[in-house]
């Protein structure tokens, strides 16, 4: 074994019921590496985290840790930290109750000679971290004060104080946006040349060749291989995690920019606002358009469709659909004027985890037909059926809960709800994070094949590139209102020097 | 000043900080309300106020005891009958079997550990309903007072002179003396219960306050899985609640039964209902991680000066106390749900 190794997992197995989730992984990780664990969903790489952190249980293989004798095999989170482990997930697991001082020391609070809290010396060093680190918070607030990006730094700025040898990032980019990155991958940096081993999963391919020096790929379960980072492009990357040459992205939307001045119009917002989130803006949307919103995280983006669908009811402006003004008090008017939004977040407001696949694609349906027509079993397993193979949701059976199936396939699930709805106007909100990349492509090509149909899509995403891909337009948010919007030739920089403001107006 | 203070006092003006302060204030515009109304029939005799706390010295133990439950998102409805348990095996085991005041509080508490070890380890091993476990543990209360005795037991001198000693000793305070109807000076006094309850409030408050327990309370609460992320062990902070909250309970029992020196079946029936109601109008959420007992404690006196007032007044029907009370949850819980609807508007 070499000398400046500090983690070694050897032949890790671990079965789910029905599944072998980890078929004898090895890993490897380096004193003073940024080390990237890839592979599509369902490849194993949570369950490999979650063995090494005590979550799961693993039933063969051995872990090593540098500085300590023997293997070691931790029960719980604790055990992992004690051995120097540390993990932020990529759902903030903090209590938004407590204040941040609080988030950052609990379990590990300065101590008075008496056994008690000292809370003075907690909030002095909870102030003193946060500041090393460059996190702009009032420690003595409470967390649920902060935003979502703002949590997740706290709870990185927690498992950094831990002094831990080994600190492992999954997905904690997924809900920052570009400085906030930037800022992050700082502070991995300064932790590399400290000495610390940091395992990064993430779904962002730019993200590992950013700042990431080795790479493992799993696939369904078993190592693909341990890869220097140099050794392994781009495409060579998405292959060994797909098992396959994926199809070249930029060649699915067609060719030439189509022009849509005939086309009929589908909405028209004029001058729609909600009070503290978007302020008023105009959007015209025709028939087979695919109209991309962009714009930096909290920009608007979300909260602009939300106010279209009613979700957050619209306090000026008006709203025609299909040439008739409409009001729309809540999204059940939205839906029956043939609208649809899948939310962003899908685990709150997506999926219904203990209901089965079929119920969950079936529920928009059915609540646009009223509670008391309902549509019978048989119709329902049939275009459960039906959206199943159309949009190859894998699961056992089409009455398998849907928490069991993983991100990608909920996400296409849930897509399936509202198409079975037939709307004329969908909008999908980030339809594709934390998704894996093969996923992401069919869904891509799914947007295109339904603008074909004649259907007026709005797309919401935080990668550029997909929505270059699929947009023929785009407009672009900043701080919370439209600032502009491009056609015609969409490309990166452009888009790029929309969002941070000053051209393209 | 240093920057800390500055941080400190914005921190004091949050929600929950102001849910405290309106559960105050109401208690005091409450009691300045009774002293107006009833000033000709004593109402405003600090004795009053005393008379309170004496009386609900048992219900504010028990209320402290549930609020650390209901810090976890969880509830003990196995408290009332453990009150009942609790007067009964004093009443009976001292009157019965012989056993001395000191020995049958002591066997008391160990009923009150015994109970709430079994009830944590259901909640937090087993990890079945809180309501379900302690639902239970209040048929089994119950019940086992009823096989103990149906009888109706009063504590008198012959029971046990101690307990009886215990009962009737009054602390005088030094001021606030009123004239009776002798033109004897009789000076305010309260009881050992009250000692014990107070002791209990500050001991809690601090433990809440000051150490990992208290804060893994809050940690639980706020979200179980995180506070299982960040290293803590959930389960046995559960177990540790229910235990607390039924040996408070027990402590509780005690100071019940000094007061009302009886026991009977019925004893202490909706006693676990007045504790609960008292943790919420003192700003304790039912879904957890919010409330300190400070809070519950003006909630008991709120309680105990709306049943007062109705006592004063004489003429008011018994149910009135109820009917405030009710309408004072709707209040507290409306006023809750509008500022998690302000704060969830400010983000």
């Amino acid at each position: 074994m070499e000398g400046n190794v500090v983690l070694t997992m050897r032949g890790i197995c671990m079965t789910f019921p029905g599944v072998k989730a980890l078929d004898h992984v090895d890993f490897t990780l380096r004193k003073g590496e940024i080390h990237a664990l890839m592979g599509e969903n369902g490849a194993g790489k949570s369950t490999l985290i979650k063995c090494l952190t005590g979550i799961n249980d693993f039933e063969a293989g051995e872990i090593h840790v540098d500085g300590i004798q023997g293997t070691v095999k931790n029960h719980s989170t604790l055990d992992a930290q004690n051995v120097g482990i540390s993990t932020v997930y990529q759902e903030v697991n903090l209590c938004p109750n407590l204040s941040v001082a609080e988030n950052l020391y609990i379990g590990r609070e300065p101590m008075t000679p008496f056994h008690t809290i000292d809370r003075k010396a907690m909030m002095r060093k909870a102030a003193e971290l946060t500041q090393r680190l460059d996190i702009k918070v009032d420690v003595a607030q409470n967390l649920e004060n902060y935003s979502l990006a703002i949590q997740q730094m706290i709870a990185i700025a927690r498992a950094v104080d831990m002094d831990c040898k080994v600190l492992i990032l999954d997905e904690p980019t997924s809900s920052l946006d570009d400085s906030e990155v930037e800022k992050l991958f700082k502070l991995m940096t300064m932790l590399r040349s400290k000495g610390v081993g940091i395992v990064f999963v993430t779904h962002f391919l730019e993200q590992v060749y950013a700042v990431c020096d080795r790479i493992t790929v799993l696939r369904n379960g078993t190592l693909v291989g341990e890869y220097p980072i140099a050794d392994l492009p781009r495409v060579k990357l998405v292959a060994a995690m797909m098992g396959k040459d994926f199809d070249d992205l930029a060649d699915i939307k067609p060719e030439g920019s189509q022009d849509f001045s005939n086309a009929s119009m589908v909405i028209e917002a004029k001058g729609l606002s909600h009070k503290g989130t978007i302020k008023p803006f105009d959007l015209n949307i025709r028939k087979g358009e695919v109209i991309g919103l962009t714009g930096l995280l909290g920009s608007g983006r979300t909260e602009l469709a939300r106010a279209i669908y009613g979700a957050d009811k619209s306090q000026t402006g008006t709203l025609r659909v299909k040439d008739q003004e409409v009001k729309i008090n809540q999204p059940i008017d939205a839906m029956n004027l043939g609208m649809g939004l899948l939310p962003d977040d899908r685990k709150a407001e997506g999926i219904i985890g203990d209901l089965s696949v079929r119920e969950n694609i079936i529920l928009a349906m059915q609540a646009k037909r009223g509670m008391f027509r309902q549509i019978s079993r048989a119709q329902q397993e049939k275009i459960a059926d039906e959206y199943i193979r159309l949009l190859q949701i894998k699961t056992a059976t089409r009455e398998t809960p849907i928490k069991q199936l993983s991100g990608g396939n909920q996400q296409k699930a849930i897509l399936g709800r509202w198409l079975a709805t037939d709307p004329d106007f969908l909008i999908l909100d980030e339809p594709t994070r934390g998704i894996d990349i093969g996923t992401k492509t069919e869904i891509q090509k799914l947007i295109l094949k339904l603008a074909g149909e004649g259907k007026s899509i709005m797309f919401i995403s935080s990668e550029i590139e997909e929505m270059l891909r699929t947009c023929n337009r785009m407009a672009v948010l900043r701080d919370g209102a439209k600032v502009g919007e491009i056609d015609g030739d969409l490309s990166q920089e452009r888009v790029m020097a929309a969002i941070a403001g000053g051209a393209s107006e | 000043m240093n920057p800390e203070n500055t941080l400190k006092q914005r921190k004091e003006i949050n929600g929950n900080t102001l849910l405290l302060l309106i559960t105050i204030v109401l208690f005091v515009v409450l009691y300045a309300g009774g002293c107006i109304a009833y000033s000709g029939k004593g109402f405003t005799n600090l004795q009053t106020f005393l008379n309170i706390l004496i009386s609900n010295a048992g219900l504010i133990c028990v209320a402290c005891g549930m609020t650390c439950v209901m810090l976890t998102g969880g509830i003990d409805i196995s408290v009332g009958s453990l009150v009942a348990l609790d007067c009964m095996l004093l009443a009976y085991g001292m009157g019965n079997w012989g056993i001395g005041a000191p020995a049958m509080c002591l066997i008391v508490l160990v009923v009150g550990l015994v109970f709430g070890f079994v009830q944590g380890f259901c909640v937090g091993y087993l990890q079945i309903q809180p309501f379900i476990v302690t639902m239970a543990g209040m048929f089994f209360a119950r019940g086992m007072t009823a096989v103990i005795s149906t009888d109706q037991l009063s504590i008198t001198a012959e029971t046990s002179q101690t307990f009886y000693d215990w009962a009737n000793f009054r602390i005088y305070l030094p001021f606030g003396g009123v004239a009776n109807r002798q033109g004897k000076i009789i000076m305010p006094y309260f009881r050992i219960g009250v000692v014990v309850a107070i002791l209990i409030l500050i001991l809690i408050f601090l433990v809440l306050r000051y150490t990992k327990f208290g804060r893994s309370l809050y940690a639980v609460g706020g979200s179980e899985q995180s506070a299982a992320m960040m290293g803590l062990d959930v389960k046995k902070t559960k177990l540790k609640a229910y235990v607390l909250s039924s040996f408070l309970c027990s402590i509780g029992g005690i100071c019940y039964c000094l007061n009302t020196q009886s026991a009977s079946v019925a004893q202490a029936s909706g006693l676990e209902m007045d504790a609960i109601a008292s943790s919420v109008i003192g700003g304790t959420l039912l879904t957890g991680g919010v409330g300190n007992v400070i809070g519950s404690f003006f909630g008991v006196l709120i309680n105990g000066t709306i049943s007062s007032i109705v006592q004063t007044n004489g003429k008011l029907a018994s149910a009135w106390p109820n009917i405030l009370t009710a309408a004072l949850l709707c209040f507290f819980i409306v006023l809750q749900s509008i500022f998690a609807f302000l704060k969830e508007k400010k983000k």
